[in-house]
């Protein structure tokens, strides 16, 4: 009952604002993102850590016919994904409360559907419950860019629906073919909850093109190399506080969904296409880097960046180990805040520089504004994964269990490492040193600007000093979800690296 | 002397939809002589009303109570009830919609009713027929009076042009459908779908070089009416043509009817030659998918384009009529539905933005729609979302069900080509929705016209049916399976 008020809290508002009219419509926005967040917080503190397991659940026979439920549930997989999700929601509802938008009333409606879909999909235990919400997030998204949007806003946000959906319909018959197949091969009723289908494994044959059709709507959301084409003009197109909340949240459903329903459902054919996956994931590091420290565009730059990030997500994922397992899920939660914080200090860079997002018209403004600086170093540093920091150690996790699988990928992978030191320290000289020849503004964080950034940094810095709860919440499941995989790749999901070199 | 004449037993009130159907039809005509034009303008669309509105309770009271009547010709049973209803409802919203178009002064209002009501009777037989003979008789008693209403608008060329054409094509689709039934008939030596059933049980396959024919025949003749392809060639032009309260009309109606007898037929007595006629269907549907979704992109005028899309949603639920199963009919029934109340929803919009603007059926006049009125928009978008195929809508469970039934009936391929089909079709929908809400209309756009209430109550209500069968699908979900299991088990 809480999970479904959580999940239909962001809508709600957003709906009851939209009646309320256009004076109330954001004092009740920005209620209903403090109240999503401290009902996500309240069940986070209520979660009976020694219990363990699903907790909160919800499930009721939601469409009889097709055996759908509406199950949700909180496990130690999706609850600090949950709580980021309200946490970023919160934050983008204040930010986009200190801005003016043009007709704000269907301006919050879609950013409310956005945070519920996106809260439903990682609540979901019904494998079509999970596609519903998967496909659902796009529709407001697709409105958000298209019509509040900057520049070519129209042909970017028809691009992104157009990449994503392609993966995400796929995905849509791979599911049903899941349930139905499943169904029939065991003579069983048709039913779509994900713990049931754990324990009706396919054929590897089917497993296999139905694994991929899953992977193509995760790697697309992600985004992976090479499936990112859509990427540079949704961001480029994207209001500020929207893109917070979309490269926030959105990219980390995808690779929960691997963590979630992937690996579990389909071991076998998981286990076939990890050195593929793993490929992909380098490959996003890799050119998710080169691709930020050659770009001007400081709004790019965190996308590229992301890019990379995940690529790292991924690889954790996919070295199917419980290092690695743990640390892409720390890395999810990492990666959702430092790009919230990124994002919005972009906004203010822009607004110091005469409106432009180009590294290039900055430059000199630490000068004035210390503040600013600092919190922008904090943010760069974790996003650079400096040792201290969270982020450190869920990359120092992930890479320790790639090293455990495919050492080889690691040590390719460790390059990023480096590269992102590069981007991001490029990117923070360039637009806070240097001589001031462009007359930028050189003013501090005004308090409305601070307000939707300052959180998010103490919450870099929190995680800092103490990733242990997360980890210890996180490490039954997440070693849970790559078993089964693993088993099927012969690798020793919690070994040390000794065992795994004599098993090769 | 009164006993000695033995007559034969009609079942009155099983036959009650069809004769208060017809008298109501008559009495429709006759008002249309009225006098005083003020007194006609309410009293035929009134009349017609009620008198759809009677047929709805009575067939609704049929519903789990199945009946052949008048000497095996009819079959009353929970499908009739289900596609009667949509047929009933669907011309009920087209008198609602045509309250305020000028094309009844120019042909008669009595006449024009009265032709939307011997055209819904015409529907009612077709899906009930339970013999070659009435197939024939109800489809032409559908096609003829919806010839004459698409060239209802006199003094437009497109009208007539339309009205021509569709007759043309129509006659083709009905010779063709009569030769198969002849060929049938021929083959099995009865008109009798339940003993046509028999002759083919006996045999198990379409083995009869002449039944075969008969079968090929009789598919491709109702797939004119259905607008499959590859006999979709008229769609376009005529729901272009026509005016839009009868386009609407056809969308939904004549397609409901016409997959009610082909799912009767096909189900029915043919249902053991399944491994013959399925891989037919199946390549049907993927022509109608790919072509009707390739054919809308890039369509300027609202109404070619849903006529394309119409191909492609026929597509979609022949997919569903593949897997002769009973969660394939439920699917079948349950998307029928949904495509028939989001087709009312884009419609009804298309026809308040054509009374608002004169380039209200291109999509040029779509810009801006959102900021000048959003909630007409809204009903809009909720329809292109839908028939898109995307959550939270009815026809992304629809969807979602027939790629169940396909996936569950061993049509794997089947499912994929729908989603890609899909895929495609998101070039257009979204078309649609960008330029009402993401681009700017012209300043002089603004109505001239006051807006009529009732079409835009008609576009909000069938939205929000759309959401609510997307929201809570299970009831109606479970209904439709019911008819699906009668009409598995009546065979």
């Amino acid at each position: 009952m809480e999970l479904t008020l959580l999940l239909f809290l962001p809508l709600a508002t957003g709906l009851l604002g939209g009646i309320l009219g256009n004076r109330l419509v954001k004092p009740v926005a920005v209620l209903g993102g403090l109240g999503t967040l401290g009902v996500a917080v309240g069940l986070a503190l209520n979660y009976d850590t020694a219990l363990g397991g699903s907790q909160f659940t919800v499930d009721k026979l939601w469409v009889k016919p097709l055996g759908i439920h509406w199950a949700l549930t909180i496990d130690g997989l999706n609850l600090a994904l949950v709580v980021l999700t309200a946490f970023v929601y919160a934050s983008v509802v204040v930010a986009c409360a200190l801005r003016e938008q043009e007709s704000p009333r269907l301006f919050y409606f879609h950013l409310g559907l956005g945070a519920s879909a996106v809260l439903g999909a990682f609540l979901a235990q019904d494998l079509i419950l999970f596609v519903l919400f998967f496909d659902l997030m796009l529709v407001p998204f697709y409105f958000l860019v298209g019509q509040w949007g900057t520049g070519d806003r129209v042909a970017a946000t028809t691009k992104m629906v157009i990449y994503t959906l392609a993966g995400s319909l796929l995905m849509l018959a791979a599911a049903v073919a899941t349930g139905a197949l499943a169904a029939s091969h065991h003579g069983r009723h048709l039913d779509f909850l994900i713990s049931n289908l754990e324990r009706l494994p396919l054929g590897k044959g089917t497993q296999q093109w139905i694994f991929l059709c899953f992977a193509a709507a995760f790697l697309v959301k992600m985004p992976a190399v090479p499936l990112h084409g859509w990427l540079k003009d949704a961001y480029k197109s994207m209001p500020l506080p929207v893109l917070a909340l979309f490269s926030g949240v959105l990219s980390k459903v995808a690779a929960y969904g691997f963590l979630k329903l992937a690996l579990p459902l389909f071991p076998d054919a998981a286990a076939s296409f990890q050195d593929l996956l793993l490929a992909i994931g380098v490959i996003s590091i890799l050119y998710g880097s080169a691709l930020a420290f050659t770009t001007n565009d400081a709004r790019l730059v965190v996308g590229y960046s992301s890019i990379a990030q995940l690529g790292f997500i991924l690889l954790g994922i996919f070295s199917l180990t419980s290092d690695g397992a743990q640390g892409a899920l720390l890395q999810m939660v990492n990666h959702g805040v430092v790009t919230v914080a990124l994002v919005m200090i972009v906004g203010v860079l822009a607004s110091r520089a005469k409106g432009s997002e180009d590294l290039g018209s900055m430059g000199g403004i630490a000068m004035g504004a210390p503040v600013l600086a600092v919190v922008f170093l904090i943010a760069a540093f974790a996003n650079l994964a400096m040792p201290a920091s969270a982020n450190f150690i869920g990359e120092f996790l992930i890479l320790k269990g790639v090293f455990d699988s495919v050492t080889v990928v690691a040590v390719i992978a460790c390059l990023g490492v480096a590269m992102a030191a590069v981007y991001m320290l490029r990117a923070y000289i360039r637009a806070m040193h240097g001589p001031d020849t462009n007359g930028v503004e050189q003013r501090d964080l005004s308090i409305r600007e601070a307000l939707p950034i300052l959180p998010a940094i103490a919450l870099i810095l929190a995680l800092a000093l103490s990733p242990q709860p997360l980890l210890k919440r996180s490490e039954g499941p997440a070693t849970a979800a790559v078993i089964p995989a693993a088993k099927a790749a012969n690798i020793d999901p919690i070994q040390t690296a000794t065992t795994a070199q004599a098993k090769r | 002397m009164i006993a000695a004449i033995k007559a034969p037993f009609i079942d009155w009130s099983a036959l009650a939809p069809y004769t208060s159907l017809t008298v109501g039809a008559v009495i429709v005509l006759i008002a249309g002589l009225v006098g005083s034009a003020r007194l006609r303008s309410w009293l035929v669309p009134g009349l017609a009303l009620v008198t759809l509105t009677g047929t709805a309770v009575e067939l609704l009271s049929r519903w789990n109570h199945p009946k052949v009547i008048i000497s095996e010709a009819l079959r009353v049973d929970n499908l009739t009830v289900i596609l009667g209803l949509l047929c009933v409802a669907a011309a009920a919203f087209a008198v609602v919609l045509s309250l305020r178009s000028d094309t009844e002064d120019s042909v008669g209002r009595g006449e024009y009713h009265s032709l939307l009501l011997f055209s819904t009777i015409g529907m009612l037989i077709l899906i009930a027929a339970n013999d070659l003979v009435t197939i024939f008789a109800g489809l032409e008693l559908l096609s003829i009076p919806l010839y004459v209403l698409c060239a209802t608008e006199l003094r437009r060329e497109h009208s007539l042009e339309a009205g021509l054409k569709y007759l043309i094509v129509g006659s083709v689709g009905s010779a063709t459908l009569l030769y198969g039934l002849a060929l049938i008939y021929g083959a099995t030596g009865s008109t009798s779908l339940p003993k046509i059933g028999v002759a083919i049980a006996d045999t198990g396959a379409l083995t009869d070089p002449l039944l075969l024919a008969g079968t090929a025949l009789a598919i491709a003749g109702l797939s004119f009416k259905a607008s499959a392809a590859p006999f979709h060639q008229w769609t376009p032009d005529v729901y272009e043509g026509a005016p839009t309260p009868v386009t609407t009309f056809m969308a939904t109606a004549t397609k409901a009817a016409a997959l009610g007898i082909l799912l009767r037929i096909l189900v029915g007595p043919l249902l053991p030659a399944v491994d013959d006629w399925a891989p037919v269907i199946a390549a049907v549907a993927t022509l109608s998918i790919i072509v009707g979704n390739f054919g809308a992109l890039g369509q300027d005028s609202l109404k070619r384009m849903l006529a394309w899309s119409s191909v492609a949603q026929v597509g979609y639920l022949l997919a569903g009529l593949v897997v002769a199963t009973s969660l394939g009919i439920g699917a079948l029934v349950f998307y029928l539905v949904v495509y028939a109340v989001m087709t009312l929803a884009a419609f009804a919009v298309v026809i308040e933005n054509e009374r608002a603007s004169d380039d209200g059926e291109r999509l040029s006049g779509f810009a801006g729609l959102g900021r000048r009125r959003p909630w007409l928009a809204g009903a809009m978008t909720v329809s292109m979302l839908s028939l898109a195929g995307l959550p939270p809508t009815g026809g992304f469970i629809g969807k979602l069900a027939i790629i169940n039934a396909d996936a569950s009936g061993g049509w794997m391929w089947l499912a994929i080509v729908l989603v890609l089909g899909s895929l495609v079709s998101l070039g257009y929908y979204l078309r649609v929705i960008a330029t009402m809400w993401m681009t700017e209309g012209s300043a002089a756009k603004t109505p001239v016209v006051k807006q009529a209430r009732e079409i835009v109550a008609v576009a909000l209500l069938a939205a929000a049916v759309t959401i609510a069968a997307g929201v809570l699908p299970s009831w109606p979900l479970e209904r439709a399976q019911d008819v699906g299991h009668t009409v598995i088990s009546s065979r």
